[in-house]
């Protein structure tokens, strides 16, 4: 099988609807002529035009309401945000119009949108430009949510969202860019809503998407070799509709959990899995639940200061030998 | 300004035209003072906020377009709703909150929509609208239709972010939407002059190198024209404009507010009112002998009986079942 890059999985994702569905287009800053902030639209105005690849002035609310209008009329708009930490000048048009439309047209307007670019920290870009900021959108009705940690999943989960009716929030991870893994040639999808048993275990669940999902299989891999401990990941993929079912299975079965979420602690996306397994899997719990977050505070832009706030194997480890009573 | 319109020279046609915008301004302007009555009485509860006094440019402006053109507008949207093409029992249901409602009673005073007859909302963010019909805008250039969107809002939209944005990228991309601007001359209590560094919301369009236009909005014949331009520019040459429509509400910003008070004087209000765009169309019909006064008592009554079938009608449609709750929300 082909290996391939995550951001050439997701141009592959993004050229192939565009080819299969004329109503698909791709909107955003720097995604024509400049190829992408992230080169994630490489080659694509040259192969679709300026009719399909639409360059746009740094106006994040406008151009998220302008695709929604489209979307409202029958076009599948791919909304690109060159960052997520953009994307909060957008937040009223992802929220009060793509959220709620169906819902406050009686459901005679549905608005099959994408908005998608990258979010979570990248390396010393300091407080305004590294956060993840999934729980905000996994929090309101209307929008799903999905966040892939591997090049399969990023084209299958792009290519699915796509095709869905709905308003997708898809967060890419700023540096998972380069990941590389094993994508199929030809026509695929990932089903939203669905998690994935990244490493099979037996003593712990590890809880995690998006970048997290690396830190995850690096302490797995450490807690096997330095402490024989067996544990499972989950890897969310989709943060809203949540896989309850998977995550329960797994938790069933290893009797204890650790989440592990780039974003912060409050309210965050640890908080609700948190929330689904003391109601659903409260016998099977061997020890509290417990999460790896970034620290609670706006990221800083030293380098060591930084290290210190974002979750690494190191605290994963730590709260897999609190859970296991390894102490 | 435009010159006030003269019915003297009438073509064959135009006085049914002329009929026809009469009794649409009629029939919103009794919709709302019943829709009034109904909030006082508890039937519709929350935000409601009422058209009267502004009929000459909902009415003017709609019939300037086709049917299969798009229309966008703020949350004082019932009049726009009903001349679209909803029926107005649809809307009235919609303020009750009931299933007959054309949104189904989840949207509300705010969130009517149509979609058979194109009206695309009843949207409650002030100027967050605008994007939205450049999006259909947008559409329309994408597919190659010659569709043109009509988008209405207020003044005080015009000092919002969205609109400065929406505008240029309207202008940039020459996307064919008319922004009508409906300057009641007050965000809710507060004037256009406390709140805008340039009082003449048409000259905002200069920054865009965008054209426009400002049309007496109590004045219906003159909005439509002016609207027929614009959607001509629209459709023939995919450029936008800014109209301002210059109106004035007689009620308060909502029904929970006071008609007047510390933002206007009741002289104020009483002045304006000399201006009413009924009134004025009236007179113009009684004056070119297009309308007799007995013609005009059996529009009022034939209006009156109407507005009275959508109460009932509002009033008798079932509330939305318990399972509604949950339904749309997300499109299987």
């Amino acid at each position: 099988m082909p290996v391939v890059t995550y951001r050439d999985a997701l141009n592959q994702a993004l050229r192939e609807e565009m080819d299969r569905d004329p109503n698909v287009f791709l909107m955003g800053e720097e995604v024509g002529v400049y190829q992408g902030a992230y080169k994630v639209s490489r080659g694509l105005l040259e192969a679709f035009n300026e009719r399909r690849v639409i360059d746009t002035p740094i106006a994040e609310l406008g151009f998220a309401g302008i695709g929604v209008g489209a979307a409202m009329v029958g076009l599948r708009p791919v909304i690109e945000f060159m960052t997520w930490n953009f994307a909060l000048l957008a937040v009223d048009q992802v929220v009060n119009s793509a959220a709620k439309m169906l819902y406050m047209s009686g459901g005679q307007i549905p608005i099959p949108i994408v908005f998608r670019g990258p979010g979570g920290a990248a390396l010393q870009l300091a407080a305004q430009h590294s956060q993840a900021l999934e729980s905000w959108y996994a929090h309101v009705p209307g929008l799903k949510v999905v966040a892939p940690a591997t090049p399969y999943d990023a084209k299958g989960l792009l290519k699915a969202a796509i095709r869905d009716d709905n308003p997708v929030v898809f967060l890419e991870g700023e540096m998972l860019y380069n990941a590389k893994g094993e994508v199929p040639d030809g026509d695929y999808t990932v089903p939203i809503g669905v998690a994935d048993v990244k490493r099979e275990g037996s003593d712990v669940t590890l809880i995690c998407h998006s970048k997290t999902v690396t830190v995850a299989e690096r302490a797995a891999e450490r807690l096997a070799a330095e402490l024989d401990v067996s544990a499972e990941v989950v890897d969310l993929r989709s943060i809203r509709p949540l896989d309850t079912e998977t995550i329960v299975t797994s938790v069933q079965k290893t009797n204890r959990c650790v989440v592990v979420e780039e974003g912060w602690p409050f309210c965050g996306v640890g908080a609700q899995v948190v929330d689904e397994l003391q109601r659903r899997a409260f016998d099977s719990l061997d020890a509290p639940v417990l999460r790896v977050t970034s620290a609670d505070v706006p990221m800083p832009y030293n380098k060591k200061l930084e290290r210190a706030a974002k979750p690494n194997p190191d605290r994963v480890i730590a709260a897999v030998k609190q859970v296991a009573y390894l102490d | 300004m435009s010159q006030p319109a003269r019915l003297h020279h009438v073509e064959p046609g135009r006085a049914e035209f002329y009929h026809r915008l009469l009794r649409q301004m009629l029939l919103v302007r009794r919709f709302e003072e019943r829709a009034g009555e109904a909030y006082a009485q508890g039937q519709i509860g929350g935000f409601c906020h009422l058209y009267i006094g502004q009929e000459a440019v909902a009415v003017g402006a709609l019939n300037a377009i086709r049917p299969d053109d798009y229309v966008f507008a703020s949350y004082r949207e019932h009049a726009h709703a009903i001349i679209a093409g909803t029926a107005p029992g649809a809307v009235m249901a919609e303020l009750f909150g009931r299933e007959g409602g054309c949104s189904g009673g989840k949207g509300g005073s705010m969130h009517l929509f149509n979609v058979e007859h194109n009206f695309l909302g009843g949207h409650g963010i002030v100027g967050a609208h605008l994007p939205l019909a450049a999006g259909a805008a947008f559409a329309s250039r994408y597919r190659g239709t010659d569709q043109v969107v009509l988008c209405f809002f207020g003044e005080a939209a015009v000092n919002i972010g969205a609109f400065h944005e929406t505008l240029n990228m309207a202008a940039l991309w020459e996307l064919p939407v008319v922004f009508l601007c409906e300057n009641n001359r007050y965000g809710m209590g507060t004037a256009l002059e406390r709140a805008a560094a340039v009082w003449d919301v048409y000259r905002r369009a200069c920054s865009y190198d965008m054209a426009e236009e400002t049309v007496d909005g109590m004045d219906v014949l003159a909005v439509y024209e002016a609207t027929r331009g614009a959607v001509t520019r629209a459709r023939q040459e995919h450029l936008p404009t800014l109209l301002e429509a210059r109106t004035y509400r007689y009620m308060g910003h909502s029904m929970a507010d006071p008609i007047h008070g510390h933002y206007r004087t009741k002289e104020e209000l009483e002045e304006q009112k000399l201006q009413d765009p009924i009134q004025r169309l009236l007179r113009q019909l009684l004056d070119d002998e297009l309308m007799t006064d007995a013609a005009i008592e059996r529009m009022r009554g034939e209006v009156e009986q109407e507005v009275e079938e959508a109460l009932r009608f509002a009033d008798e449609s079932p509330e939305p079942p318990p399972e509604a709750l949950y339904t749309d929300v997300y499109r299987d």
